[in-house]
């Protein structure tokens, strides 16, 4: 009898997973993101951004003939191991390309699993150079960490601070990346630096903190996922550290702002857009994204229950259009021609103008500094800062 | 122990031959990027793991938990060794390029990934196997978590590029041309192989005399602490080798991922497959990684039936499900699928579940 | 010196007091069932998502209570599904079980969270900030080392003066000849799975209050150093638990201190496979002689 609904059981999840077939003239873009752990929170932002591409350009014209668009959305869960399950799920349902991820570490992991069945993929807001330098099969549209880490120690150097303590996870390339380039650019500027790191799934960062406050430091840079982050400033504000507190893209998130709101903290992060930017696409993108995100409540609630547009929808958004464009520059639906087609696209998107150099990464040149305002719950934008201006 | 028949071993190999040719056949049929050629691949990874801590805890009666730590040590000494040197400045970007100036064939680094990890069980073994179940267990735990923080340590960064991935290392697809799943198949197959004859011989039946009853296997002369420390190595030294094709499955690798929810999993598979059952725990690996990867995805996609959606389904119900189906199996079906008899001896009726009796 | 330590002091005894209360439910479980009960961090945790659901519905008075209740009923529940019907099994089923149900409790938390981290509601009062000396810290350090004591103390007392209690010491002397005396031992267990559930659930307060955010793993670190401190104490004994538990909290943060932040979990296990080999019934552990 056991042995009976063994059997049948075997054969009913055989049979399930044979279901669905493809329907025809469909295009499938792969949607690689953390959907929870760590990263999740943003990784469901940058979901968003794709998705509302997706909803204003639901076709595509291929080859003279018209797909539908149809996202293919895995979790990867924030973590290596997890994403490259995750990666051979998407190419084995058969993606003509892959967008994502956020969170350097799982684009990284998935690399070699796109490489490997010749898919590309664009990487949204993952900014470790080994993203794309160690695979050649992955392009970004954002900037790179070399970039945001001198962005951030020139920023903080700039506000007087000469002593900074750097802090990042364990066996996260994002945030060990982040910080690797941060130190570099703040020593060359005359600064000193504490480094110092946290295994996963640290909840006390008090001694951290007060690490940091003895050795005289005199701001904090810490790059890592938004869940440490509200952790950190909350234990920094109960342990009154008044010096600010910086970090890169992934704090620019609603987790950040729900933590420092009403505690007296000095939060600034580095990002790719400003909301409040004036360019006709920008401003267009913002109101029919928001517009878009009140009209879909679980959208919203996926948003962090605001209407807050975060970079890395934006990003997102760019993203999907570039591989819109990929896909009509290859003429067809097969990974290999898009991939072929892929560096030379050129595409104007919402975060500037879009184009690939040799190693497969956007010629960005801009990031945005943002302040969290700690009364109103939003981020103020503080400067922009490009590369020409580093320079001087 | 009467000698195996002839026919019975002729037998074996073709059995054998038939599942590498159909591995093989899927793959051709299949395409490499297939989810079954995937769960193929891991399955065979996962088997050789899963048998090696069955050795162990299954044939020896040693509740260890330190299989992920061995693992991770194989997979490390694997990667770090054959990383090729052109790419090495690039992925220890940290680091200068890391301060090691070899490269050495993937062979070699597979057997030398087992070897670094039974010198590490060796030395573990020397003060934890005096312990008795369940500290043994936790200490063991203890020691796969140690190993994992001074892999992460920053100064050993020129060595194992501290807690950052490592990658472009020889991996199925690179190793073996054509065919990516033949290769573990291959690997995994000689090792179990290896393990069977262990298991079959005089210092098998002296793993399982300590299982069953410790003391009297020492009054029948059996040296407990050899033995066990034999068992330990060994076991550990195919953890190793196992740890160094996940890494090659995987195609990067990180220290992070090596926790001892990775253990948990392991050990999993090896009730589920039954304790002191080779081809058990390889059934139970197949099914498992199918499970998880493959076959229980569905449950994980929020979906419509018409306008209808189906209740429950979304993210990380796959995994409840999964372990809901798991503790059953834990509770209710405690011999797992195989107990302690093996494919070619089905006609062995189960041995009755062993009543601690004398033991309190 | 001592300013710059004092923070360190501070937060040490504080999460040493929070693991002290989960350790008390290790060691009882462990001084009557001979069990590592895995999945008592993740009962842990279960407490903290308790409270980040109620309070968005409930008013603090409420859910207060009711996080503890629930957590017992959720202690309760384990004991009766995983491990009553393991009773005679051998030892590594109902471990093995242990950690099936650990698994199973985590994957339920990821799933019903989204595995999203949670913020945990400000409990008024003790999530304040003073100053003390030089260092400023939340209430909650503060109080911590004291609820606990209290805690601990009530329980002895519970144990040693009330019914229950004595059978729960007859249970763990002999589980056998307990039995034969007329004690209930499926109700002796169950309230040991009760009381240490309850003060888990105290724990949880105490320490997501520290930290606020709540994650499906979150216990699982913290369970683990709880169990050695169990351990390092004495496994069974309830005053060595609680010492052993601010022993592992100072030093550890006294690790961080010196630098060696990375080494602070690997340094838990040091200690524990240290203790292992040299004291193995720790440090007030009673002589067991295995019986054959």
């Amino acid at each position: 009898m056991k042995k009976l609904a063994a059997l049948v059981l075997a054969i009913v999840l055989a049979l399930s997973c044979l279901t669905f077939a493809s329907a025809e003239d469909t295009v499938k873009i792969g949607v690689f993101e953390p959907s929870s752990g760590d990263n999740g929170a943003g990784g469901k932002q940058e979901v968003l951004g794709i998705e509302y591409a997706n909803s204003l350009t639901p076709t595509v014209e291929i080859g003279g003939k018209t797909y539908n668009v149809e996202l293919v959305i895995v979790d990867n869960q924030s973590a290596t191991d997890k994403a490259v399950t995750a990666a051979q799920s998407l190419v084995s349902s058969g993606v003509s390309i892959v967008l994502g991820s956020y969170g350097s570490g799982a684009s990284m992991a998935g690399g070699d699993v796109f490489a490997a069945a010749e898919v590309p993929a664009i990487g949204v807001s993952c900014t470790n150079p080994n993203v794309t330098l160690l695979c050649d099969y992955y392009w970004r549209v954002c900037f790179l960490d070399p970039f945001q880490g001198s962005v951030m120690a020139n920023f903080a150097y700039d506000k007087g601070c000469k002593k900074a303590y750097v802090l990042s996870m364990l066996g996260e390339d994002y945030g060990n990346g982040l910080a690797h380039y941060f130190v570099e650019a703040f020593k060359a500027l005359g600064g000193e630096v504490v480094e110092d790191t946290f295994p996963e799934g640290t909840s006390d960062f008090s001694a951290y903190l007060n690490n940091a406050a003895n050795a005289g430091c005199d701001v904090i840079f810490s790059p890592c996922a938004t869940t440490y982050a509200s952790l950190i400033i909350d234990q920094a504000a109960s342990q009154g550290i008044t010096f600010p507190i910086m970090a890169g893209d992934t704090w620019e998130s609603s987790v950040i702002l729900d933590a420092a709101k009403g505690k007296d903290v000095d939060v600034y992060v580095s990002t790719f857009f400003a909301e409040d930017e004036t360019n006709a696409a920008a401003v267009e993108f913002v109101s029919g994204f928001k517009a878009w995100l009140n009209a879909n409540p679980d959208k919203l609630t996926n948003n962090g229950g605001n209407d807050i547009v975060a970079a890395v929808s934006v990003l997102g958004f760019d993203a999907y259009n570039v591989a819109i464009e990929a896909l009509k520059a290859a003429g067809s639906t097969e990974p290999a021609a898009v991939a072929a087609a892929l560096p030379s696209v050129t595409y104007t998107g919402v975060t500037g103008a879009i184009s690939f150099d040799e190693n497969g990464d956007a010629n960005k040149d801009m990031a945005y500094i943002k302040k969290a305002n700690t009364e109103t719950g939003e981020f103020d934008f503080e400067k922009t800062q490009s590369v020409a201006g580093l320079a001087e | 122990m009467k000698k195996q028949p002839l026919w019975k071993t002729l037998c074996c190999v073709a059995g054998v031959a038939i599942i590498f040719f159909l591995a093989w056949l899927a793959e051709e049929t299949q395409g490499a990027s297939s989810m079954l050629v995937t769960v193929l691949k891991k399955g065979a990874v996962y088997a050789l793991i899963a048998v090696s801590m069955n050795l162990l805890n299954g044939f020896t009666g040693l509740f260890s938990l330190g299989q992920a730590g061995f693992m991770l040590v194989g997979a490390y000494t694997y990667a770090v060794l054959t990383i090729p040197l052109a790419k090495r400045q690039a992925v220890y970007q940290y680091y200068a390029g890391g301060c090691i100036t070899v490269e050495v064939n993937f062979i070699v680094a597979l057997v030398l990934a087992g070897v670094v990890a039974a010198i590490f069980a060796a030395l573990i073994g020397l003060p934890v196997l005096r312990l008795k179940s369940d500290y043994l267990a936790i200490a063991t735990l203890g020691f796969a978590e140690i190993i994992r923080a001074i892999v992460q340590w920053d100064s050993l960064g020129p060595i194992t590029n501290g807690s950052n991935l490592l990658k472009t290392y020889p991996t199925f697809k690179t190793v073996m041309s054509g065919s990516t799943v033949l290769f573990p198949f291959i690997v995994s197959g000689i090792c179990i192989g290896i393990i069977l004859l262990l298991i079959n011989s005089t210092y098998g039946r002296a793993f399982k005399a300590i299982r069953d009853d410790e003391i009297a296997a020492e009054a029948m002369g059996i040296n407990l602490f050899h033995h066990k420390q034999m068992s330990f190595v060994i076991s550990s030294f195919f953890a190793g080798v196992g740890g160094a094709l996940l890494a090659m499955y995987q195609g990067s690798l990180q220290a992070n991922a090596f926790k001892s929810s990775m253990t948990y999993e392991i050990l999993l598979i090896v009730v589920i497959g039954g304790m002191g059952s080779v081809s058990g725990s390889v059934i139970a690996s197949f099914l498992f990684i199918a499970c998880s990867e493959w076959w229980l995805r569905f449950l994980d996609n929020v979906t419509y039936i018409n306008d209808f959606q189906v209740p429950l389904l979304g993210s990380g119900f796959r995994m409840v499900v999964f372990s809901v189906v798991i503790m059953i199996v834990v509770l209710f079906f405690r011999q797992g699928l195989m107990g302690d008899r093996e494919l070619w001896n089905l006609k062995i009726p189960k041995r009755k579940a062993k009543q601690e009796v004398t033991k309190a | 010196m001592f300013d710059m330590l004092l923070p360190y002091l501070l937060a040490g005894i504080s999460v040493g007091g929070q693991y002290a209360l989960i350790a008390v439910g290790y060691t009882m479980v462990y001084g009557i069932l001979r069990l590592i009960n895995f999945a008592h961090g993740d009962i842990f945790t279960a407490a903290g998502f308790f409270m980040v659901y109620l309070v968005a519905a409930l008013p603090l008075s409420i859910s207060v209570p009711l996080v503890i209740i629930l957590t017992v009923i959720l202690g309760f529940l384990v004991e009766r599904v995983a491990y009553k019907p393991l009773r005679t099994a051998p030892r590594m089923s109902i471990m093995i079980s242990a950690i099936g149900t650990s698994y199973l409790l985590q994957n339920l938390m990821w799933y019903v969270t989204g595995g999203l981290a949670k913020q945990y509601p400000v409990l008024p009062w003790i999530s304040d900030t003073v100053r003390i000396g030089s260092a400023s810290t939340k209430v909650v350090t503060l109080v911590t080392p004291v609820l606990t004591v209290l805690l601990v103390i009530a329980l002895v007392m519970l144990i040693n003066h009330t019914k229950v209690g004595m059978a729960m010491r007859a249970v763990s002397k002999d589980f056998e000849t307990a039995q034969l005396m007329g004690i209930k031992i499926n109700n002796v267990i169950s309230a040991t799975f009760i009381l240490g559930s309850a003060l888990a659930a105290v724990g949880s307060m105490l320490y997501f209050t520290n930290y606020s955010t709540v994650t499906p793993t979150v216990g699982a670190m913290p369970g683990l150093k709880a169990f050695v401190a169990a351990v390092f104490g004495g496994i069974g004994s309830i005053p060595g638990a609680v010492i052993g538990a601010f022993i592992i909290g100072i030093c550890e943060n006294l690790m961080k201190a010196a630098g060696y932040t990375a080494f602070s979990d690997a340094f838990t296990f040091a200690l524990l496979i240290i203790i292992l080999i040299f004291k193995p019934n720790g440090l007030f552990g009673e002589k067991t002689a295995e019986k054959v």
